[in-house]
């Protein structure tokens, strides 16, 4: 898939300007700033900071400031793996249900099929605020306020997984593999497991991933359902900090800091795929 | 019952996955027939019951609620369309609307053409680091709006931010970038860009890779060079493609709340509600003030507005595109 187009087969194309490169090395420059910059801030101190002109290098600071936000929020860490349990889950179930839906939705004939698809395409559309208010008050009567149960259970699976699920089976799971394992006996579970799930494990990888991303990165929600610090996840512990001082820039970028340090070792490792993911869809869709 | 279907049970014995009448209407074409369709009912069933359960019916409930006077502590009163009413006379939900096109303006418009900009340069074959290129360019898409904000919110800080450094070594005046009206739009509006840009310039290059070499070999050889192939084939192959992301943009820019909410530290959306959106004032009614119907029917407005939009942009698209061809 990241193979493009080659060079020498069609030899019009003008060579790479260096207008192309500035370009690109200014879009990484922007790019990586904010992360530099939040490093910058957390290890240099707020005073350091508001100086003109301000220092632009990392400073000594950093694991003082570590501190303070550990001093200000004990749970810290417990946010952290809070987060990365919920995300988890969500990941493994989204990628469960959606697998399965997507797989009826592209490859099984039943009545209603059409319609349940358009359904499915029609509730994306629709801005996710727009039931808050009464999923609220269910969480209420469920006791999940206060809890991560809040978090995982309305999230288990979502419209646009399933959708994006049938898209990638639509493309890339060919009939015929299906239709001749059917001959040979293979019932519906059968194909699903032994062809299907086996061709789709990488786009399921990617689903998997970008729900993980989702569910670290989502902030309101959580704000809103979440009260005590021990269930805290990495965004509300990350907001918290920033409502229990007075504007300390320091701290605050310590927080921001180590709730994005996870994602970026991550982003080493998933990136290309991440990648290929986003690029796959969008031919797709 | 015949000695032919007889013969062929013994034969082979009917598996109950299989399909019981392989002649049955086809519903979806791209289906496998010899699979037994029925088993979709029970494969899409978990999406559908949880989807009932937390998407569905919190919608219709909201639908509901829009029509009371319903507030947090228990007061249920039915008012009819008084909600909407009140809603329409509210300046704050007009200066809500109006920021939101503004934001939304301010952030499109600029990601647009830089992401198919850099869509274009990562299009070359000759390019090297390809795959290095594209993965930077996701990079600021993965972090939260909530750390991305924090950081933005410093460095458009009016004292000491480095935008206001920058500003004042060019000789300008420093400019508050919360109590403006459209410094702070431009403010929001660029923490929106920072983190689309990429995303959007990836999607176009898919796009872009998906143009037949033919198209650009057959302009070559009309005479047209590099910004003329441009112009004439990449640009109308992407019609599809910027309609994509225009509707998704909308869906999403309607929506912008976490930006403005981190930048004010409240839901009001500024001192003088400044930057307050549609979404930030759907909060801030839901979760401040706690009148809930009043929130359900600004909801119900934010989605009308959106469903209004996309077909706008859909029937506008699909115009040019006829008008292409």
């Amino acid at each position: 898939m990241t193979v493009i187009a080659k060079p020498n087969k069609r030899p019009k194309w003008q060579k790479m300007g260096a207008w192309g490169y500035i370009a690109l090395v200014l879009t990484t420059l922007l790019s990586i700033f904010p992360f530099y910059w939040m490093f910058i801030v957390a290890s240099n101190g707020t005073e350091e900071i508001s100086k003109i002109p301000p220092t632009l290098l990392p400073g000594p600071r950093f694991f003082t400031v570590v501190n303070n936000v550990y001093e200000a929020l004990p749970q810290f860490n417990q946010a952290l793996i809070n987060t990365f349990y919920v995300g988890t889950v969500v990941a493994l179930a989204q990628v469960f249900f959606s697998a399965i839906a997507g797989f009826a939705f592209a490859k099984l004939n039943f009545r209603g099929q059409k319609f349940m698809v358009l359904f499915v395409v029609l509730t994306m559309m629709l801005p996710s605020q727009l039931g808050i208010i009464p999923l609220f008050m269910l969480m209420g009567w469920a006791g999940l306020i206060d809890s991560l149960g809040a978090l995982i259970v309305p999230a288990l699976v979502t419209a646009f997984g399933v959708f994006w699920m049938r898209q990638v089976i639509d493309a890339q799971v060919p009939n015929e593999l299906l239709e001749s394992a059917s001959i040979d006996g293979a019932g519906v579970f059968r194909a699903y497991w032994s062809i299907v799930l086996p061709i789709i494990a990488q786009s399921s990888f990617v689903l998997g991933l970008f729900s993980f991303l989702a569910v670290w990165n989502d902030f309101l929600w959580p704000l809103l359902v979440l009260n005590t610090p021990e269930n805290f996840t990495a965004q509300v512990a990350v907001n918290q900090l920033k409502s229990s001082y007075a504007i300390d820039y320091a701290l605050n970028m310590g927080g921001a800091f180590l709730s994005t340090v996870p994602l970026l070792i991550l982003f080493v490792f998933v990136g290309r795929r991440l990648v290929r993911g986003v690029m796959d869809g969008a031919v797709k869709g | 019952m015949s000695q032919a279907t007889v013969a062929k049970r013994n034969n082979k014995p009917p598996s109950p996955w299989k399909s019981a009448n392989p002649n049955r209407k086809i519903n979806n074409p791209g289906a496998v027939p010899s699979l037994n369709g029925r088993w979709g009912y029970m494969f899409t069933a978990p999406f559908f019951v949880m989807f009932l359960i937390f998407g569905l019916a919190p919608i219709v409930y909201s639908v509901y609620i829009a029509f009371f006077n319903w507030d947090a502590l228990g007061t249920q009163e039915f008012i009819g369309l008084a909600n909407f009413s009140e809603l329409v006379a509210d300046t704050r939900f007009w200066n809500a609307m109006i920021n939101t096109f503004d934001i939304w303006l301010l952030s499109t418009i600029p990601m647009l053409v830089m992401s198919i900009g850099l869509a274009a340069i990562l299009h070359n074959p000759f390019l090297k680091g390809s795959t290095f290129w594209r993965t930077i360019l996701l990079v600021p898409n993965i972090t939260s709006v909530l750390a991305i904000a924090i950081v933005f919110g410093q460095l458009f800080g009016r004292d000491f931010g480095m935008v206001n450094i920058v500003i004042g070594a060019l000789g300008f005046e420093h400019v508050d970038f919360v109590q403006g009206t459209t410094s702070s739009h431009i403010a929001i509006a660029s923490m929106i860009v920072w983190r689309w840009t990429g995303y959007n310039a990836l999607i176009f290059l898919a796009a872009m890779l998906a143009i037949p070499n033919e198209l650009y070999e057959s302009a070559q050889l009309d005479g047209a060079g590099k910004w003329k192939q441009f112009i004439y084939v990449t640009l109308p192959s992407l019609r599809n493609t910027i309609t994509f992301v225009l509707i998704v943009g909308t869906i999403g820019g309607l929506q912008v709340f976490a930006e403005p909410l981190i930048l004010g530290g409240s839901f009001n959306g500024g001192d003088s509600g400044q930057f307050s959106t549609l979404t930030l004032f759907l909060f801030e009614q839901a979760f401040v003030a706690y009148k809930w119907g009043y929130a359900a029917a600004i909801g119900i407005m934010i989605t009308l507005i959106v469903a209004i939009v996309s077909i706008i942009n859909f029937f506008i698209t699909r115009r040019l595109a006829g008008a292409h061809k």
